[in-house]
């Protein structure tokens, strides 16, 4: 079987983010990008599948749609362990675009099991899976806590309200995970970083896409309010606050 | 995504001269810090005990000889990448630097350097991957700065050596798998070789009532008649030249290291500063305060930009023993400066293992004295620049 995991570029989660030409462009300058957190779960846990699952899983590829700079984070995941990467050159604006590029090179190439994160932790559009497997016409599931190979098909677990559902799916799918899918990102390893040098990092000219949004403008969260001390002692005051001027109660 | 906050300073763009490479090394072996080392570090370091659930995990992760070859097991990186590898584990602790400077440098180093085809065959491998641990007996009970001194002594039996000494302060003594131990054959002429643990003869006490350094095992060595097959002696190294590129090795990565732990000081001292309220002001927001973090960060960017340049002489081949102990000398006092006063900023909350600070203060008073003392070090540049040893 072949894994394919979608990985997306993301600013670290501690970025002061900060926008440009009035509020319209995202300000890239001094950002530490890192691998979509979701994504990387994904990663982990494809090759975990591969570990423990020795001769079934052949190969792990992460495919990443992004402009040239995107390639240390590309590396990145081959350093974690995937075995080869596809970068499609393209920055891209949305996520139609991004599922309509993706479709592309799994038409291209058969995987057996493609992941993605449910969402990206920058623009969290949560439609990037659901898209991807509608242009396929692939089975999905959505919100993955747990994947593992069963015999000829695979095992999945999903959270539900007050449960879990478990879920037996054939090969090609499309599985969008959550976190839960793995414990903790697996961290490269010196000699992992080493080999990510010459693993085959292959890059794609995009095919062309209509864009069906436009950004209007980005607006920042309103600023987090002073946090007010309140003496333990002090309860009526504490309501009164709650009551008056946060309104919950 | 960790979720301890963290900002390395890097005031002069160091960054820029990193390789991809090099910052996804540095980026790993701290998250790996973050997940590993930082969450339980201070109860080893309280209770005075080794984490050794850590040893293998070291192992897989490549922190152990990452420039020994990779036929020999190692990551077959560049001394940069190893300088970074020792700055994200000090910054963590100096204990735990210290482990991987002695499996690094002072261990699988002269097996690399010195030792004979089998014994880079049958030792670095395993300890490469921390299946076996190592440790390295230069110092003695009656010679520290002057191991030349020493006493401990082989006699040769024909096939074998008969071992007799004393080695002490120790570092991964108790632990060791296998120990380094420099020792006098009877021309007076000091050899280097390999003593398994379990040897009879060879026992391994804890040294009890440190201060410092508490998360690393430090003890003796004792050898009595120890019988040493000829195969475990190094082949290719003869004289006090042996340790002491062994010790070079070591204090280039501690040059590095210690930046790490003046790095974590620092952040943690303005980050506090920028929130701790006196006077209606964030006490950031006064001069002697600043006064500090200013000097803090010079010297910092300074020991960065030495070390830098160190790695480069080291990955071609230039740097001197000179150079190194320079490094070696300014980069500890500077983090251990950086600690006391980071430490003042903290106020009372500053003498507490809820912060890092008197960890780091206390475990760089060993950092200055191993591996050459500050004073030495001087001494060796004064050599350097007079042609005047002014030892003895
Ligand atoms: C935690 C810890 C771990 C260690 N791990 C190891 C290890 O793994 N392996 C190992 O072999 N050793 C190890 N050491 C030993 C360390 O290298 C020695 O402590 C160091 O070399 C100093 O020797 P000494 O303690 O005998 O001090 P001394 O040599 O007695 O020095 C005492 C003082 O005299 C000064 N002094 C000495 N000679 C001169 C001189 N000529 N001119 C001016 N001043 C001088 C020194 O600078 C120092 O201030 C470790 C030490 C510590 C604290």
């Amino acid at each position: 079987m072949k894994i394919l995991v979608c990985i997306s570029n993301v600013p670290d989660t501690t970025t002061k983010i900060k926008f440009l030409n009035n509020n319209t462009t995202f300000d890239s300058a001094g950002v530490q990008w890192i691998i979509n957190p979701w994504d990387e779960l994904a990663l982990t846990r494809a090759i975990e599948l591969k570990e423990a699952h020795a001769g079934a899983i052949e190969n792990i590829t992460v495919v990443n749609i992004g402009p040239p700079t995107t390639e240390p984070t590309i590396r990145k995941a081959l350093a974690i362990g995937a075995d080869n990467a596809i970068r499609i050159n393209l920055d891209p604006k949305d996520a139609y675009s991004v599922a309509l590029q993706l479709s592309e090179i799994i038409k291209k190439d058969s995987f057996d099991i493609i992941l993605c994160g449910i969402e990206s932790s920058d623009y969290n559009g949560t439609s990037v899976g659901g898209m991807l497997s509608e242009l396929l016409d692939y089975p999905s599931v959505s919100a993955v806590s747990f994947i593992d190979i069963d015999g000829d098909q695979l095992k999945l677990k999903r959270e539900i309200d007050g449960g879990q559902e478990i879920i037996g799916i054939s090969t090609p799918f499309i599985g969008i995970v959550q976190k839960g899918i793995a414990k903790d990102a697996r961290i490269p390893n010196m000699r992992g970083i080493m080999m990510a040098k010459t693993k085959p990092l292959q890059v794609v000219e995009p095919v062309s896409t209509d864009l069906y949004t436009d950004f209007v403008s980005f607006d920042y969260p309103k600023a987090k309010a002073a946090c007010k001390k309140v003496d333990p002692e002090n309860v009526k005051e504490l309501v009164n606050l709650l009551h008056n001027e946060a309104k919950v109660i | 995504m960790s979720e301890i906050q963290y900002n390395a300073p890097d005031y002069y763009l160091m960054d820029d001269l990193l390789s991809e490479e090099h910052k996804l090394i540095r980026e790993s072996v701290r998250a790996w810090v973050d997940r590993r080392v930082k969450p339980d570090i201070e109860e080893y370091f309280e209770k005075s005990k080794f984490p050794s659930h850590l040893i293998k995990e070291m192992g897989e992760n490549g922190m152990f000889g990452p420039f020994i070859p990779v036929e020999y097991g190692g990551a077959g990186l560049d001394y940069i990448a190893y300088g970074i590898i020792m700055q994200e584990l000090e910054r963590g602790d100096s204990g735990i630097r210290s482990m991987a400077s002695v499996q690094t440098s002072l261990v699988m180093y002269p097996i690399y350097a010195f030792g004979s085809e089998e014994q880079k065959k049958k030792y670095l491998p395993k300890l490469a991957t921390g299946e076996l641990i190592g440790c390295f007996g230069l110092t003695e009970p009656n010679h520290g700065s002057d191991p030349g001194g020493m006493i401990t002594n082989v006699k040769d039996k024909g096939d074998h050596y008969i071992l007799n000494g004393a080695k002490m302060w120790i570092t991964n003594s108790t632990v060791a798998d296998v120990a380094v131990v420099w020792a006098k054959d009877e021309e007076g002429i000091v050899r280097g070789m390999l003593v398994e643990k379990g040897t009879k003869g060879f026992t391994a006490p804890e040294t009890h009532g440190k201060l410092s350094l508490r998360a690393s095992v430090t003890g003796e060595l004792v050898f009595d008649d120890v019988i040493v097959p000829k195969e475990n002696v190094f082949p290719n190294v003869k004289g006090l030249k042996g340790p002491m590129s062994c010790l070079n090795s070591a204090r280039y990565g501690i040059a590095w290291g210690v930046i790490g732990a003046a790095m974590d000081c620092y952040d943690a001292a303005v980050r506090y500063a920028l929130e701790r309220k006196q006077f209606g002001k964030p006490i950031a927001g006064f001069q002697l305060q600043q006064k500090k973090f200013a000097e803090a960060l010079t010297e910092i960017t300074k020991a960065q930009l030495l070390v830098l340049r160190l790695g480069q002489l080291r990955n071609e081949g230039k740097s001197t023993p000179g150079q190194i102990s320079m490094a070696k000398r300014n980069n500890v006092a500077m983090a251990l400066n950086i600690a006391r006063e980071m430490r003042q900023v903290f106020g009372a909350m500053g003498i507490t293992n809820d912060f890092p600070i008197m960890r780091h203060s206390m475990n760089l008073e060993s950092v200055i004295t191993y591996e050459g003392t500050h004073d030495v070090h001087l001494l060796i540049t004064g050599l350097d620049i007079t042609g005047i040893p002014a030892f003895k």
